[in-house]
């Protein structure tokens, strides 16, 4: 016979009130196999974690049950106090009569009622539970950070700074992210590369880590701790080690109108190039779809269209016949720092978004989004930092900002909030004044949302010394007029229509994320949300961490990030892989699935159905070694728990750990009788 | 099945829910103090994907009169894609229901997430609501020949 223990907590009044937590106490004390049944005030209280520990040693307690708050609030709590007691912590279970019961009821006796059978079905439920084992998985002190933009790079210089190896893949042929694009930046108006390179350097000549750039994720398999990443290095057509970034090549080449990506096709590059002069590693690709040679191949030219830039290098660099390769790394834990994108404000969009035809979808030259702004406004930019028109090269007297442009559009496929619009707008309205005096920028905003230290002063500073008029309303139409553009809007706070000129309009575009983000998740079996930002653990308690364990989160990837926040989640996220590493061996709870390999028939429809991929074959042999059948097999670190193989399973021969047919029937028996 | 005191029909309604959404949610209706119909059980599991469908049939046959099963909505799934399995299984489960002489309407099938707390208590006054309805399930009993 069971002797368990049940102890009712009123939680002050937060269950007393409703609850007769003595009448919950007593009904249960009848029960066979309850040993001992009290209440008490608050049990999750120093005395009162010493009355169920009094109770395990004089009662002799082999299960406990807590009928008080959520198991998610103190099931931690309890399970210690009683391993502390020398009981195995998985004897205890918690009867929810807090938020399921007494907060949401009225009626004390069908409150009380309730509560009983709450409490009668878990007991029925331990009588069934066995002691469980944490599972101990071993380790390798080895991080991925996959993205290198400022929240890839914060989080590998501190993992790399707290002695541990970090592997660093960026898809770019530079790292720096959307970073080393910004000119100056809010709240600070600093200037976006002095702060940058030379955390970009330190980076890339840190001892402890191994950069990759140019270089995709393509396969992880294993588990947290024991990951096993395949990375693929796109060929550069560059030998790495030979080439000492004398830039000699680029000059050489004669395509030099390949639009650039870095100045947002306001510049131009040429087909061997590096992104930008600051670049990390200084070493340049050749962009084979821009290239004459590997156009003329394309063609089936058996001639060297163009060798140009390896009859340019010394040092015999440059190797057209490279090509991909594969690295393979054992990695203990992943931090996935893989950025965004800006809404389109062209014609092209992917499902679910529509564009903005009524802007003209991009075609009016001096219509243009905000990182193209950006690169305008940068010393290093195309225009040398003069803010000019890309159709004349005029400067523009009157300037149009336009905020919310994809973001809380829910008809244009987007309801969130890009949250850092309100700031760079702000920003750019001060970077114009600073460098046309005479000219005035106006900015069509539907809130100005500037939460965060120094913002909101940031966004007054803007209006009141710099002058930007802000005007709240929506616009309905951008349009060309000779050299004008046309912006009809509405004020929402006048209540008045508005017809406006400007020589330049700056589309505040959404934050979305990377394209083929959902392929990465996938990859790394992390989740993500509707809009294909990655979700976190928990929006409040596990903010970096996903559901999957050891992949972690930093910046722009998780949802709309400036760089502050960015950087906190990046040195969160570091100290999440320290603080994993700083273990020789990693506890998990035992809740995983065991196989009796006695009934396994070996169909393997929980290898089907498995979303982690922990089922494995294991072949059972007589004692000659002749092969008897093959069954399924659980790697324990790799299972998760969810039970679905269980559910899946015809011959019902897998079964979870702590939630077991037998524990789960039990429960359902006592509730409905 | 019970009764009141005054004898009205009062139904018993089993709910199977995933621990890290429609669990997480009905803890949040809780802190919310969503007043709600005291007539369902819950019973927590890791995730949909573990709901047996015989779960749902020994409810039934131990007397409930409806059944409530949520998790995390489809892309939601923390573990990933468990959800999609239980939604093609109890699709299927449905169709046999019948077969099997349980009204599916006594059964509701949602997912409620981790912030929909209005959501569940709107699952669970809706589902007493109409098994109070269809009245109790008695199908089972009589099989076994109890009163
Ligand atoms: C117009 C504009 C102005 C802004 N001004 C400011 C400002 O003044 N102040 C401020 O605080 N913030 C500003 N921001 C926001 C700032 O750009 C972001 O906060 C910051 O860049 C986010 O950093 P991140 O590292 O998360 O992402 P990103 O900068 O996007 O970096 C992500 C990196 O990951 C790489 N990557 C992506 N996918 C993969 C993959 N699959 N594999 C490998 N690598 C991959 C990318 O190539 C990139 O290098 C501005 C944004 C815009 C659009």
């Amino acid at each position: 016979m069971a002797r368990i223990g049940v102890f009712v907590c009123h939680c002050g009044e937060n269950i007393g009130r409703t609850v007769d937590c003595a009448r919950v106490a007593n009904e249960l004390r009848d029960l066979p196999g309850v040993a001992h049944s009290v209440d008490y005030k608050y049990m999750c209280s120093d005395p009162g974690q010493s009355i169920v520990k009094q109770a395990i040693r004089e009662k002799n307690l082999d299960g406990v049950i807590v009928a008080a708050c959520s198991p998610h609030m103190h099931e931690k709590t309890f399970r210690r106090a009683v391993a502390s007691e020398g009981l195995n912590p998985f004897l205890a279970e918690m009867a929810n009569i807090r938020e399921h019961c007494s907060w949401i009821h009225e009626d004390r006796e069908k409150a009380t009622d309730k509560a009983i059978e709450v409490c009668r079905s878990i007991v029925e439920k331990v009588k069934h539970n066995v002691p469980l084992e944490t599972i101990r998985i071993p380790v390798t002190k080895r991080a991925l950070v996959i993205g290198a933009g400022i929240a890839g790079i914060q989080a590998a210089l501190d993992i790399a700074d707290g002695g541990v190896e970090v592997v660093v893949v960026e898809k770019d042929p530079s790292i720096g992210g959307h970073m080393s694009q910004l000119s100056e930046t809010f709240p600070t108006l600093d200037c976006s590369q002095c702060i940058l390179t030379p955390r970009m350097v330190e980076l890339y000549q840190h001892p402890n880590v191994k950069l990759i750039t140019y270089a995709e994720v393509e396969e992880v398999s294993g588990y947290i701790g024991n990951f096993k990443v395949k990375i693929r290095q796109k060929a550069r057509s560059v030998d790495a080690d030979k080439c000492n970034g004398c830039g000699a090549c680029a000059k050489a080449c004669p395509n030099k109108k390949v639009p650039s990506e870095f100045d947002t096709g306001l510049g131009t590059r040429t087909a061997i190039y590096v992104p930008f002069p600051q670049a990390v590693p200084n070493i340049p690709v050749i962009d084979r779809a821009a290239c004459a040679l590997f156009r003329g191949r394309a063609k089936g030219l058996k001639k060297e269209a163009c060798a140009k830039c390896r009859e340019a290098c010394s040092r015999e660099a440059i190797d057209y016949d490279q090509q991909d390769t594969f690295i393979m790394q054992d990695i203990g834990a992943i931090v996935v720092a893989t950025g965004y994108q800006l809404y389109s404000i062209g014609k092209d969009q992917p499902a679910g978004l529509t564009g903005y035809g009524e802007y003209g979808y991009g075609t009016i030259p001096d219509v243009i989004d905000g990182m193209q702004f950006e690169r305008l406004a940068s010393a290093s930019g195309p225009t040398g930092g003069r803010i000019v028109r890309p159709s004349d090269g005029k400067e523009p007297k009157r300037i149009v900002f336009l905020q919310c442009i994809g973001s809380r559009d829910p008809a244009k496929g987007i309801e969130y909030c890009s949250k850092i619009c309100c700031m760079y707008v702000a920003k750019h309205t001060m970077l114009y004044k600073h460098k046309v005096h005479d000219g005035q920028a106006t900015v069509f905003y539907m809130d100005i949302r500037a939460a965060g230290k120094g913002y909101e002063e940031f966004t007054r500073r803007a209006i009141e010394e710099d002058g930007a008029r802000y005007i709240r309303g929506r616009v309905s139409r951008l349009y060309r007029d000779g050299e004008v553009i046309k912006v009809q809007a509405f004020d929402t706070l006048s209540g008045e229509p508005i017809l406006m000129d400007a020589d330049m309009v700056v589309l505040a575009t959404a934050m979305r994320p990377q394209p083929g983000i959902q392929l990465l998740a996938q990859t790394l079996s992390a989740s993500y949300d509707q809009h294909g930002f990655f979700n976190e653990a928990h929006p409040k308690l596990r903010p970096v961490e996903t559901n999957t364990a050891g992949i972690f989160l930093a910046g722009a990837c998780q949802s709309p990030r400036d760089i502050p926040d960015s950087v906190a989640m990046a040195s969160a996220t570091a100290a999440k892989v320290l603080g994993m590493f700083s273990k020789d061996q990693l506890e998990r709870e035992p809740t995983v699935a065991r196989v009796d390999v006695s009934l396994c028939a070996g169909c393997f429809h929980c290898e089907r159905v498995c979303p982690y991929g922990a089922i494995t074959h294991l072949e059972i042999r007589d004692r000659k070694g002749n092969l008897v059948k093959v069954v399924a097999d659980v790697n324990p670190g790799v299972c998760q728990g969810c039970g679905t193989c269980q559910a899946t399973c015809p011959s019902k021969s897998v079964e979870l750990s702590g939630f077991t047919d037998e524990q789960i029937y039990a429960a359902i028996n006592a509730l409905v009788l | 099945m019970a009764e009141t005191s005054n004898g009205a029909f009062e139904p018993k309604v089993t709910a199977f829910v995933c621990n890290w959404c429609t669990y997480t949610g009905a803890d949040l209706a809780g802190t919310s103090r969503l007043q709600m119909s005291p007539n369902v059980r819950i019973i927590r599991l890791p995730c949909t994907g573990r709901i047996d469908p015989l779960f749902i049939v020994k409810a039934f046959e131990r007397g409930a009169d409806g059944v409530i099963v949520s998790g995390c909505h489809p892309a939601d799934c923390h573990y990933t894609s468990g959800n999609y399995h239980a939604r093609r299984r109890f699709a299927l489960f449905l169709e046999l229901a019948g077969f099997m002489g349980i009204d599916p309407k006594r059964i509701t099938f949602s997912w409620v997430s981790a912030s929909e707390g209005g959501k569940w208590r709107d699952v669970v006054n809706d589902t007493v609501t109409r098994v109070r309805e269809l009245g109790p399930f008695t199908a089972y009993r009589e099989l076994a020949g109890k009163p």
